[in-house]
């Protein structure tokens, strides 16, 4: 990895800048109109250089990171499977680029086709009714489904149902998207065996429950077999099913939400349509619907009249819980999404949830046969697994942290550490379906080198990372002593 | 297929490791019942050649116009450095940058992005981004109902000059918490928020105040009067601004006495494509008091453990994945990339470039507002300053003439009739620096034409 | 194992409650809750003069990993928050029944009486049974 890079502020000059950028100034009487008390009275500071002073800075910060292009990345929830060059290159064409959200629809038939297209695929895989496009992110697209929740009880005249039940092991998403929606959240508990605690949720259900959130395969990376049974006690106590998309890389093509009995769903295109993540976004959390909840959709959708496609708004919808976007969400993210699903079409699409789960299966089985405890040993991995390492904590004072930071020095990006929060010093791994079997092995290998060295020579993995850009880093002291912009005299 | 790199050797090979006969058996654990034997709906795979026609036909059919469209997204040039760096593989396909010495790069952006957005809008702090323009008033919205502790009432004074949909995403983001708004009145002779608007609020409880600046119209606020209004009656203001502007308009930092609470606006004219609407990112800036009250990631400067300067994720009790139902907000992945894009934008711009757009922009819009007023049947709508984007009136109905000029290849702003009903054949029409005076000349001239034809008929 | 004085009461959700001269209750999170939090890197305490009553969240505990609310013990109105904790949230890990102290409050008529409060050693028999 490269040395550190310093803050582009520092590589400002008074008077440098990259002026074949810019525009011609029109003059200053052209700004004549603009009132004095209105004005700006100082520049901001921003930073003075040249393009090559700009370029090299940034193309060195991106070499400070790993990413799905360069390092295996085996998040667990986070599907960070290889996102095809096609998707970018097509969905960045320059028609599409240059197009204005609110151009006119006689001259937008061409993407209005592929979002058309997307939602039908999008219903196709989910088994939903109806699907809409504009929710940005995964927690945009699971505010969507409980508004549509709330909205469909209001509807029915039974307002005092404001209760959203979430296993205890749920992403935080779905309690905060509770609170969200003015709902009051009902947690419950998972069984020994990872799957939904059900005398627990038959206590819990009553005639305040709106509805439940659940991801399944679970956040245990196992699948809730009882899900028809849940199905059945919430619907039975007058709440709805709400399926977090977190996990549909899992499953796609094998089994759909809407045939487990879920009524809205949220499906995180950048995680199993391999739309990028981008070092944080943009996302994309399409949400689909049974067709009871069809009437709620948010605005705008992609509606087709003959052979036209053309936007269809609040006017067409009434009872939409409403607009979420400014324009059409992230149209961008769509094309990206819709490419890959045409890619990989039908049959590429149940390779997905095959060979997703062959991975994930793979890996426990070779990384339990070196030594290391499964969470769920008794259990199908879905398309991931938890290691727990509880043991090494106890036996040799080494944490799952210490283990994920050896881990980068290694090569491999960490799998996602201390969640679910319910099984303690926990890896949560996904492999995903492109990754190949000698990345798998290679990854089981550094693991077990990791074990190796927690046994005799602890201090080695407890002070990791050692060849990262920077060492471990001083969270409390972030906290403490915020430094959250850059000023000139202010060094840590 | 479907980048799967597995030969039938690896399959066999990792099967006999897993002891199951097939890939069917490991899907073993969900009841039968519920299994699907396949995805009719879905079509059948296209190779990279057949999808990347298919796509540059559609795109080829939309074709590019010459367009006078804003309201809320704006065409400017974008360096080309911009996007050749942003799509790089190792920003484009990271994760959220949680493992903080893996994503130095990632990290170091982000706090270089704050800083520049805490500069840009004379504010103390800012967050790695919202969704949108829209949804970031939203979340100031309740981040102010958070903040304004003296209020109780979760009211919201939102002038109808801001723009209809952020209007619109407000009330969806917060109608199940009970906030309320009332809906300021625009003085119609000159399309911005005046003190007849609020003196019915006198002496109640409102929690804050939203402002816009330029509004919709394009027209500048009166923002120092609007702040010291609300804040000498304990009202937060919230400031919705487009960050080229703040090249040339007064900070929200610098409004009034005091100056706004919270600043949040969208990010996409800072390098960020059209793109029919997204992805883009808003942008969200407040005061050090009001920090914690502050939804989405913010990145932290800090120390290594050998001592050396690093970034790290800080601040995130306020968030889902640690408060989870108490978190501020549920957002979770945002919209980094463009952070990226903008980040990169304002380093190729700096100080002199940002101002010299905002000036370019604004005196093409200058020009474009005294050229098309010279057509007989076109006015301007209000009276008073307006910054790079500004409302007409048209003598005769504004759809038929827009469609007109589609024909020839010309967006010509947006009709404000279903909008605005009360404001008649209003058209909002806005030039950027991407625009000639030859551009200027042909929307002239097929407005023209557009208006004679719709007299004659 | 954590430090436990004595001669103060504690709650379930790991206040403890210290009565003082005048009366006033002087309240805080105990030694095991500030050691499962880690280093608080922010505390929020309530305004001098809010009424709670027990049971009510009225203060906050964060640290780098975990954020938790602290709860009144017993109904009453608060006289003080500790201001000492805005720059210094770590002397809730050095010092959390003295210096750490969060908030002091007047308590109801009766309510000290009806509050369920614990004995140091039902405490300990508690942190026991959670394994901590």
């Amino acid at each position: 990895m490269r040395a550190p890079e310093q803050v582009i502020f520092e590589y400002s000059q008074p008077g440098r800048g990259a002026s074949d950028q810019w525009p011609r100034h029109p003059g200053a009487a052209a700004l004549a109109d603009l009132p004095v008390a209105q004005r700006r009275t100082r520049p901001p500071l921003l930073p003075e250089v040249s393009e090559l002073e700009a370029v090299r800075h940034f193309t060195r910060l991106s070499q400070l990171n790993f990413s799905i292009d360069t390092h295996f990345y085996p998040l667990g929830s986070c599907t960070m499977k290889y996102n095809p060059k096609a998707c970018n290159q097509y969905a960045m064409l320059p028609q599409f680029l240059a197009r204005h959200p609110l151009a006119p629809e006689a001259q937008g038939q061409g993407l209005l086709a592929c979002l058309y297209e997307l939602q039908e695929m999008l219903k196709a895989v989910t088994g939903m009714e109806g699907v809409a496009l504009s929710p940005m992110a995964g927690a945009h697209g699971e505010f969507a489904g409980v508004a549509m929740i709330r909205a469909y009880h209001r509807a029915r005249g039974d307002l005092k149902r404001n209760e959203i039940i979430v296993p205890e092991a749920a992403h935080g998403t779905n309690p905060a998207t509770a609170t969200m929606c003015g709902c009051v959240v009902r947690e419950i508990p998972v069984d020994a065996q990872g799957d939904v605690d059900l005398p627990a949720l038959k206590a819990v259900v009553n005639p305040n429950t709106a509805g439940i959130m659940l991801t399944n395969p679970s956040t245990l990376g196992v699948f809730e077999r009882h899900i028809t049974e849940v199905a059945r006690i919430v619907h039975e106590a007058g709440g709805l099913l709400y399926y977090d998309g977190a996990n549909l890389n899992a499953i796609l093509g094998k089994v759909r939400p809407g045939d487990m009995g879920f009524d809205v769903i949220h499906m995180n295109l950048h995680k199993t349509f391999s739309t990028p993540h981008g070092g944080g976004g943009p996302g994309a959390g399409a949400v689909g619907v049974a067709a009871r909840l069809l009437p709620f959709l948010p605005v705008p959708l992609v509606g087709k009249e003959g052979e036209r496609y053309r936007w269809l708004t609040a006017a067409d919808v009434p009872q939409s819980i409403g607009r979420l976007s400014a324009f059409m969400g992230n149209a961008g993210v769509l094309l990206r999404a819709y490419i890959y699903m045409r890619l990989l079409g039908r049959e590429g699409m149940r390779l997905v949830g095959e060979f997703a789960t062959l991975n994930a299966n793979y890996l426990l089985k070779r990384l339990q046969a070196a030594g290391f405890d499964a969470a769920y040993p008794q259990r199908r991995a879905s398309h991931e697994f938890i290691i727990t390492l509880k043991r090494q904590a106890r036996e040799l004072n080494v944490t799952a942290m210490d283990f994920a930071k050896r881990l980068l020095d290694y090569g491999f990006h960490a799998p996602t550490t201390y969640f679910p929060l319910l099984v303690p010093e926990c890896l949560l791994i996904e492999p995903t379906e492109t990754e190949s079997r000698e990345v798998l092995d290679a990854f089981v290998t550094a693991l077990s080198h990791i074990q190796k060295e927690a046994e005799q020579e602890p201090g080695r993995v407890t002070s990791a990372p050692h060849t990262m850009p920077v060492r471990r880093l001083d969270d409390v002291r972030a906290a403490r002593q915020l430094d959250l912009t850059w000023k000139p005299t202010a060094q840590p | 297929m479907a980048f799967i790199p597995h030969t039938e050797a690896d399959v066999a090979a990792m099967l006999a490791t897993i002891g199951a006969a097939s890939i069917e058996e490991l899907f073993e654990e969900i009841p039968p019942e519920l299994r699907i034997r396949s995805l009719a709906g879905v079509p059948e795979a296209l190779n990279e050649m057949e999808i990347g026609r298919l796509m540059s036909e559609r795109a080829a059919a939309d074709g590019t116009a010459l367009s006078f469209l804003g309201a809320g997204a704006y065409e400017h040039h974008i360096p080309a450095a911009v996007w050749a760096i942003t799509t790089r593989g190792e920003f484009y396909s990271a994760y959220t940058p949680y493992q903080a010495e893996a994503s130095q790069g990632t990290l170091q952006l982000i706090y270089e992005f704050q800083t520049m957005m805490a500069r840009l809008t004379a504010m103390d702090a800012a967050n790695a981004s919202m969704y949108d323009g829209a949804s970031a008033m939203g979340e100031a919205v309740l981040m102010a109902v958070r903040a304004n502790r003296k209020s109780k009432a979760a009211r919201i004074l939102l002038p109808a000059s801001v723009h209809p949909h952020y209007r619109q995403v407000a009330h969806a983001m917060t109608s199940n918490q009970g906030l309320t708004f009332a809906e300021l009145p625009y003085a119609p002779q000159e399309g911005v928020t005046g003190a007849a608007a609020l003196a019915p609020f006198e002496g109640q409880d409102v929690t804050a105040l939203v402002v816009q600046q330029p509004n919709f119209f394009g027209r500048l606020e009166d923002v120092d009067a609007l702040t010291d209004w609300a804040h000498a009656r304990g009202i937060l203001v919230i400031a919705v601004v487009n960050p080229i502007a703040l090249a040339l308009l007064k900070p929200p930092g610098e409004w009034g006495a005091r100056g706004a609470d919270i600043a949040v606006g969208e990010g996409q004219p800072l390098g960020v494509p059209l793109s029919a609407g997204g992805p883009y990112f808003g942008f969200m800036t407040t005061r050090m008091e009001y920090l914690r009250q502050m939804p989405g990631r913010i990145v932290g400067r800090t120390l290594d453990t050998a001592g050396h300067p690093g970034f790290t994720l800080t601040l995130q009790a306020r968030e889902q994945h640690i408060r989870r139902a108490k978190a501020t907000s549920n957002i979770c992945t945002n919209q980094g990339l463009l952070v990226t894009a903008a980040t990169i934008y304002l380093s190729l711009m700096g100080p002199q470039g940002l101002e010299r757009t905002a000036a370019a922009a604004h005196a093409r819009t200058r020009e474009l507002v005294a050229t098309l007023t010279r057509v007989p049947g076109v006015r301007p709508a209000f009276s008073g300053p307006y910054f790079h984007e500004a409302v007409l009136q048209l003598d005769r109905p504004v759809a038929p003439v827009l469609r007109a000029l589609a024909a020839g290849g010309i967006h010509g702003g947006l009709d404000l009739a279903p909008y605005y009903p009360e404001l008649g054949s209003a058209l909002l029409v806005c030039a950027t620096e991407t625009k000639s005076s030859a551009d200027i000349e042909r929307y002239r001239a097929q407005l023209s034409e557009a208006l004679q034809a719709a007299r004659a008929a | 194992m954590s430090e436990l004085p004595a001669d103060l009461k504690y709650t379930k959700s790991h206040e403890w409650v210290r009565t003082l001269s005048d009366g006033t209750l002087e309240i805080g999170i105990s030694d095991h809750a500030q050691h499962a939090l880690g280093d608080l890197v922010f505390v929020e305490v309530p305004e001098a003069g809010r009424k709670v009553q027990a049971g009510e969240a009225c203060a906050v505990v964060e640290s780098v990993k975990a954020a938790s609310d602290v709860y009144a013990p017993v109904s009453g109105q608060i006289t003080a928050g500790n201001p000492k904790l805005a720059a210094e949230p770590e002397a809730v890990n050095s010092s959390p029944y003295a210096e750490g102290w969060l908030m002091r409050l007047k308590p109801a008529p009766g309510a000290l009486a009806a509050a369920a409060l614990l004995s140091a050693a039902e405490y300990q028999k508690l942190l026991d049974a959670e394994g901590g």
